[in-house]
């Protein structure tokens, strides 16, 4: 397959296995999660520590999805057709969850 | 007119034909649409959530006054504070340790998934199939570790302090544990919201290490080794990735928030 030039290595010589980028980015990931415990005790619930936990969630979305599953290193037509239709979709959970939920708490409630 | 133009080498425009404009097979491509679909099925899964817990009023007072009641949403770090020989260790609460080594566990086991699809870019088949064994048992594991988070939910907290959403008129516990009508825990939706988000998850998991089995066989019979490419690897990969993603969501919405 022309989309894989390192098939054509022969038989009998396998190259040495290139894991610097994989290691490095699990330990994003393991540090980004340690530091969300941190944060979950440490800092009283409200409104900053909601949205740097969704923060600190794209980020870790961010290397799983660009790393590990190497949307990075592909086409740009290929990452605009995964991200964009995502981006629309939380701009809608946006919109659910806080204006709409919103409302409903007040009917109920007020 | 047409049909010669659909032979003739494409010149300059990318979607003229000819070309890949995508740089990725068929079979990856379509995995890529697969997954975005499938995001938008938890991503409503998530939305109800948000949406229905948005709509409860959260507790209000201090962090150690914190009782179980219909009259408000639970906090996640009082609901999921056990792990296994916790008694025997004499450890009274952990909260969120264990769902901690889960999502650990979880993540460890997509660092071994990126290993056996680098190991099989070099055509490394022993590399290969180390990888994606390790894979499997990282999957089992977090399957063994969900069941008996389900299990502790829904049997119940039973030791001093317990408290629970329903209560005697004396004042003792009427009710431990959780089913989809009734929650020791606090609102029914929330137990019926964490068995539908974490049972969607776990079966995407279990289905995941099915399909990692399936591709673990033919690394290990040579089958990849015969086609010259290891690309099955790379798209089981990216639906094993997938699962870990959906994991970081649900651990941040459901457990940490």
């Amino acid at each position: 397959m022309a989309s894989h030039p390192e098939a054509n290595t022969p038989e009998g010589e396998i190259p040495k296995a290139q894991t610097k980028v994989i290691w490095k980015t699990f330990w994003i990931l393991l540090g980004l999660t340690a530091l969300e415990f941190l944060i979950a005790f440490t800092v009283a619930a409200g409104a900053l520590k909601k949205w740097t936990f969704i923060l600190m969630t794209l980020v870790k979305a961010f290397y799983i999805v660009g790393e590990f599953m190497h949307l990075k290193h592909e086409v740009k037509t290929l990452i605009w057709s995964i991200v964009l239709p995502f981006v629309f979709l939380v701009w809608l959970i946006l919109a659910l969850v806080t204006l709409e939920a919103g409302y409903i708490f007040d009917v109920k409630f007020f | 007119m047409a049909t010669t133009a659909a032979h003739a080498p494409a010149q300059g425009n990318t979607w003229s034909g000819g070309k890949s404009p995508m740089k990725a097979s068929y079979g990856k491509l379509m995995m890529w649409f697969f997954l975005l679909s499938d995001a938008f099925t938890f991503s409503g899964l998530l939305v109800a959530y948000g949406l229905i817990r948005s709509a409860w009023p959260a507790f209000a007072g201090a962090a150690d006054e914190f009782v179980f009641s219909l009259n408000h949403w639970p906090v996640p770090e009082e609901v999921f504070k056990s792990f296994p020989g916790m008694e025997a260790l004499g450890i009274e609460k952990a909260p969120l340790v264990f769902v901690g080594i889960m999502t650990f566990i979880l993540i460890m086991s997509s660092v071994t998934m990126v290993l056996a699809v680098e190991a099989g870019h070099r055509m490394d088949q022993k590399d290969t199939q180390r990888w994606m064994l390790w894979t499997i048992i990282g999957g089992l594991t977090f399957l063994g570790c969900q069941a008996w988070e389900w299990s502790h939910f829904i049997h119940g907290e039973h030791g001093a302090g317990a408290t629970s959403a329903h209560m005697n008129p004396d004042g003792t516990i009427a009710f431990f544990g959780a089913n989809l009508t009734l929650n020791q825990y606090g609102p029914p939706a929330f137990a019926d919201l964490f068995f539908f988000i974490t049972g969607f998850h776990g079966f995407h998991v279990f289905s995941g290490v099915l399909l990692n089995f399936i591709i673990f066989y033919n690394v290990v019979v040579g089958t990849y080794q015969r086609r010259g490419h290891y690309e099955m690897v790379e798209k089981v990969g990216l639906y094993w990735h997938f699962v870990d993603l959906v994991w970081v969501f649900v651990f941040t919405f459901f457990y940490l928030i």
